[in-house]
């Protein structure tokens, strides 16, 4: 087989350029399909980050995604962060965070 | 009963809108449906030519919404089919000359002497794109198995939806199975399934159709090549009827080719 494909000049391992078109399709339709530009993105991600690292300690090394998607006409906001563990609270004397003011800094 | 009315749309230009219209006009009338197809693409007329008409038209649809002659007098009928009639765009103005309100009196007008009444859109998004689908319910969108055709398709199919029409079915045009079997075109399945949208017809790739548009006779007068088929097959789906997509894995082998003599379409 593989002497066949040498015979007839096809290269096993170029993908089928079909896959690549499909690919390219699916992010450009991503972003067209939304009116969200860019900079309104990097706001989100900028923010929801600073929201959430009150509580959580973000893994930043592993790649932070905030992306938008849509199917069948309904967009989804997807925050994909990884995190290193829970912040804890700023006196280490206390063992037990306290509930109140939680969402201040 | 009123005409059942339906756009021919596609975004970008150059996929086949015109043609499509033009066969799908020709393969409705064929079955015994009474057809006006309306050129929408004013300053640049091209479904006089397709449909091999263009010597016949004295008045045009600009004509007709400002009142220089009746809508009748602008009406072509041709003489090849029983009842098939073009309405010209106008080739010297440009697409401001109409608004969505002069489209939707138009058609209106048209309801009770029709079965059908096809609007052929310009390409774009814009104003001859909303001329083109004020007053119909329906909306066929053109694609060809390329990244910047189904691109568009995909925002026309937002607009259509956005302008609460029926949803739209899709045609693809221009499929080469060749390449398709060899994994360099995207699939009938890969477009479908990136733009999530109803299959209305696959129409292979065609020489034919050069020669027929060179003729002014659109291929699915005769029906026989593979894209008439692919057309008369749209037009019996658009009629409600059940018909399975054409298989075009590659070409016949020699059996399925002679026993393809025998069963002729």
């Amino acid at each position: 087989m593989k002497l066949l494909n040498k015979l007839f000049g096809k290269d096993e391992r170029r993908v089928a350029s079909k896959e690549l078109a499909k690919e390219r399709l699916r992010v450009v339709l991503i972003h067209d399909r939304t009116d969200v530009s860019p900079e309104l993105l990097e706001t989100l991600r900028q923010e929801i980050i600073a929201v959430i690292s009150e509580h959580v300690i973000i893994d930043e090394t592993e790649g932070i995604e905030v992306t938008i998607s849509q199917t069948r006409g309904r967009s989804r906001l997807q925050a994909n962060i990884p995190l290193l563990g829970m912040r804890r609270r700023a006196r280490p004397a206390t063992r037990a965070p306290s509930r109140s003011g939680a969402a201040t800094s | 009963m009123p005409a059942r009315t339906i756009t021919i749309t596609s975004g970008k230009g150059g996929v086949g809108k015109t043609t499509l219209t033009a066969n799908l006009a020709v393969a409705l009338a064929s079955r015994g449906q009474r057809v006006i197809a309306i050129d929408a693409d004013i300053g640049l007329r091209n479904l006089d030519v397709v449909m091999g008409l263009e010597n016949r038209i004295v008045y045009d649809l600009v004509d007709v919404v400002e009142g220089t002659c009746r809508l009748r007098q602008a009406m072509i009928r041709d003489k090849r089919m029983e009842s098939l009639y073009l309405l010209p765009a106008a080739q010297k103005r440009d697409k401001t000359a109409v608004t969505p309100d002069d489209m939707r009196a138009l058609i209106d007008q048209l309801h009770r002497d029709f079965d059908f009444i096809l609007v052929d859109s310009p390409a774009g998004i814009e104003q001859g794109f909303q001329n083109a689908i004020a007053g119909v319910s329906e909306v066929i969108i053109v694609t060809t198995p390329e990244v910047s055709a189904v691109r568009d398709a995909d925002r026309i199919i937002g607009l259509v939806e956005a302008a609460e029409k029926d949803p739209p079915r899709l045609v693809i045009n221009r499929i080469k199975p060749a390449m398709v079997k060899q994994g360099d075109m995207l699939s009938t399945e890969d477009v479908i399934e990136v733009l999530a949208i109803n299959l209305l017809g696959i129409v292979p790739d065609d020489e034919e159709i050069i020669v027929s548009t060179n003729r002014g006779a659109p291929a699915a007068y005769d029906g026989t090549s593979p894209a008439g088929r692919a057309f008369h097959n749209i037009a019996r789906r658009v009629m409600g009827e059940n018909v399975p997509f054409l298989d075009l894995d590659s070409k016949p082998g020699m059996f399925n080719r002679i026993l393809s003599w025998f069963r002729s379409g």
